[in-house]
């Protein structure tokens, strides 16, 4: 393990080596939202995730922003556990009928101001599961949404372009809640 | 000597073989399946309704024989196979609360899926109005000094799919779990009734977003074993290497993320980075990080390109130089190690009796794996060995998955090596009269089993059955005497699907 850790400090980041177009891209991103989030909130961005119904596809690309090469922690965006520590929820799933009520008690719990993501096709409308008995459709059915953003998933890349999207909507007063 | 799957059927007629024989059998023969089953000669597949009849789908594990059994039950209800075999009792409450089929003698009568919030009772059967009056669901009771109960969920810390479980604990020790489950439940099944080929296999695709490709394998090989379709040789090929990339992607961020419960990060850290590696792989080569929508009925729907195989295989040289050394890494680390021996231990029997799959089967003594088992092709012509250890704790889960890892890879060096030429598709026909097909595919998690019936080009029943059905009541049994602080840990050494199981 010692070899390990010396590694880890001697070797240059994982992003370093050879960053593909896409990886610097994705850095600037992080980089830009965690400036955005600042300026507009004086600190970082706290994030709750909320499965509504997902197929849990959306939530596998919500957990790749922590790995080291998106890692968005280091631009001051961070998961919480708790909705009363949320500045942002992001949506996944169509909402079913046996989650809206879950869906309406975190929103609530979560003190404003507060923005909703909607993230996944799903999220929009209900996507492909969209008339079932079981699903209310997307989540601006059940809670007031202030973005989406589209994919089966969505990428990570498209999730830091999305909330950064976000944040200068806020900035500019476009958003107000 | 006749196999038990023979005498079960002997002087029946065999409706439908495609490729498994499926039979109607009377009350009597329906009971003697359910002993069997309870005495342990044989094995549950899965357990489903339509509106008047229940099906079954059992095994022979010793000949690797498989068979359904149909039960016609015009006044809705049939004898619980529950009562007298547990891994039942999931099935026979969901099958209630779909299709209003009850299981007569069933020691549990409450409600699984159906939370009451449809508006409507048993949807895919005689659809009823709900009545608003919700009966408060009852959590089996518990007795005795100094207990408390500790009830998390539906929406619980971290980025994971929704649940509610209920522990009584005495002090910090787990006396018992019970699992509440259906919050994510779309109607999966009520959707597929009617739908083209198209849409099923999309919505195949959306079970469980982990397993994406291991559900749309399944729902396919189902269709062509009812269509009587050859799929194109590349085609075959091309399905297991998709197979193989999304297990090795899976098993490389649960091997991370059980370490991270286990508060050691640098394992995450790292698992990580491989699996971000395999994503982004599969993405230059099938154009897609999870590899959805590839594989469709008659094939799949885009091939494989030198840059795409190229990426593969560096991809594979990367991940077989780093792995080694976390794998060592995680051998070597006493206090890793004593989070996760003798942690949430899975009796080999129990395994058996839910005839679980995965990793969770294969770490308490159970062999069976789709691929070696029932042999499907290309998995008949390739090398590889199925791991199979009985300490059935989490340190075992992890090493079943370990070894997998280097199985995949191994896999995908052949797969690439030997991938065929030619066409990518064959065209679905749609024949006018019923046809039946079943396939079972093994993913990531276990063996994933989907049943259909089309007819003149849409379904017109379908079921695809997670293995988390007889993974998750496991979790119940495995994390009693623990401490409630390892419940996370034991969690995701199980990693189970709430959206495959909820449907
Ligand atoms: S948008 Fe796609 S990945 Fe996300 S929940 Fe819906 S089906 Fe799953």
């Amino acid at each position: 393990m010692r070899k390990l850790l010396f590694q880890g400090l001697f070797r240059r980041p994982f992003t370093e080596p050879a960053p593909s177009p896409d990886d610097a891209a994705a850095a600037e991103l992080a980089a830009e939202l965690g400036h955005a989030a600042r300026r507009r909130l004086g600190r970082s961005l706290s994030i709750r995730e909320i499965d509504a119904g997902s197929c849990n596809g959306c939530e596998l690309e919500i957990h790749a922003l922590n790995n080291a090469y998106y890692d968005v922690e280091r631009f001051g965006l961070r998961f919480v556990a708790s909705p009363r520590h949320a500045d942002v929820l992001m949506v996944t799933g169509p909402v079913t009928r046996n989650m809206r009520d879950a869906l309406e008690r975190t929103y609530h719990a979560t003190p404003d101001p507060k923005w909703v993501v909607a993230i996944g096709d799903c999220a929009r409308d209900g996507g492909c599961f969209a008339g079932s008995y079981a699903v209310v459709g997307g989540v601006s059915e059940v809670v007031p949404v202030d973005l989406h953003i589209p994919g089966c998933p969505p990428t990570p890349t498209a999730m830091l372009k999305g909330l950064l999207a976000l944040l200068e909507r806020v900035d500019a007063g476009a958003v107000t809640r | 000597m006749p196999s038990l799957i023979d005498r079960v059927l002997e002087g029946r007629k065999i409706q439908h073989r495609r490729p498994w024989p499926r039979a109607v059998v009377g009350a009597h023969l329906w009971r003697f399946v359910t002993n069997e089953l309870a005495q342990g000669r044989l094995s549950l597949l899965g357990l489903w309704g339509e509106r008047a009849t229940v099906h079954m789908a059992i095994m022979d594990e010793d000949a690797a024989e498989i068979a359904i059994v149909s039960l016609n039950c015009p006044d809705h209800t049939y004898a619980s196979v529950g009562k007298f075999h547990p891994p039942a009792l999931r099935l026979e409450r969901a099958m209630h609360d779909l299709f209003g089929l009850s299981a007569q003698g069933s020691p549990d009568s409450r409600t699984w899926l159906d939370h009451n919030r449809w508006g409507v009772r048993f949807p895919l059967g005689p659809r009823i109005d709900a009545s608003s009056e919700a009966a408060p669901y009852r959590f089996l009771p518990v007795e005795g000094d100094g207990v408390h109960q500790i009830a998390v969920g539906p929406v619980h810390a971290g980025i994971i799919e929704p649940g509610h479980f209920r522990f009584t604990a005495s002090g910090e020790t787990v006396v018992r779990l019970e699992q509440r489950l259906g919050y994510t439940h779309k109607g999966i099944e009520g959707l597929m009734t009617g739908a083209d080929l198209e849409r099923a296999v999309q919505l195949a695709g959306r079970v469980s977003g982990d397993s994406t490709v291991a559900y749309a394998y399944a729902f396919s090989r189902a269709s062509e074993a009812a269509l009587d379709l050859a799929v194109p040789d590349r085609a075959v090929w091309l399905r297991a290497l998709l197979a193989e990339l999304e297990r090795l992607a899976n098993h490389l961020g649960d091997i991370g993320a059980i370490c991270n419960d286990a508060s050691f990060t640098l394992m995450h850290a790292h698992c990580s980075v491989l699996r971000e590696s395999v994503l982004r792989a599969a993405h230059s080569a099938f154009g897609h990080r999870l590899m959805r929508d590839v594989i469709a009925p008659g094939g799949v729907m885009r091939d494989l390109e030198d840059e795409g195989r190229t990426t593969i295989r560096a991809m594979v040289d990367n991940i077989r130089r780093r792995f080694p050394q976390l794998v060592e890494l995680y051998d070597n680390t006493a206090s890793l190690q004593d989070r996760t021996v003798d942690t949430g231990v899975v009796k080999p029997a129990l395994a058996k009796q839910y005839a679980a799959g995965g990793y969770i089967g294969r770490a308490s003594g159970r062999s069976f794996d789709a691929r070696r088992t029932l042999a499907y092709p290309p998995y008949d012509s390739l090398r590889f060995d199925v791991a199979v250890l009985n300490e059935g704790d989490v340190n075992t889960r992890v090493w079943i998955r370990v070894r997998e890892v280097e199985q995949s890879l191994s896999l995908i060096d052949q797969i690439l090596d030997r991938l065929p030429a030619g066409g990518l598709r064959a065209e679905p026909g749609h024949p006018k009269e019923a046809r039946e097909g079943m396939a079972i595919v093994e993913g990531f998690r276990g063996d994933v089993l989907v049943w259909l019936r089309l007819r003149d080009g849409l379904v017109e029943r379908c079921h695809l059955r997670d293995p988390s059905w007889f993974q998750w009541p496991l979790l119940e049994a495995a994390i009693e005497n623990n401490i409630v602080a390892d419940f996370p840990l034991c969690n995701k050494s199980f990693n189970c699907s709430y959206s495959g199981q909820d449907l």
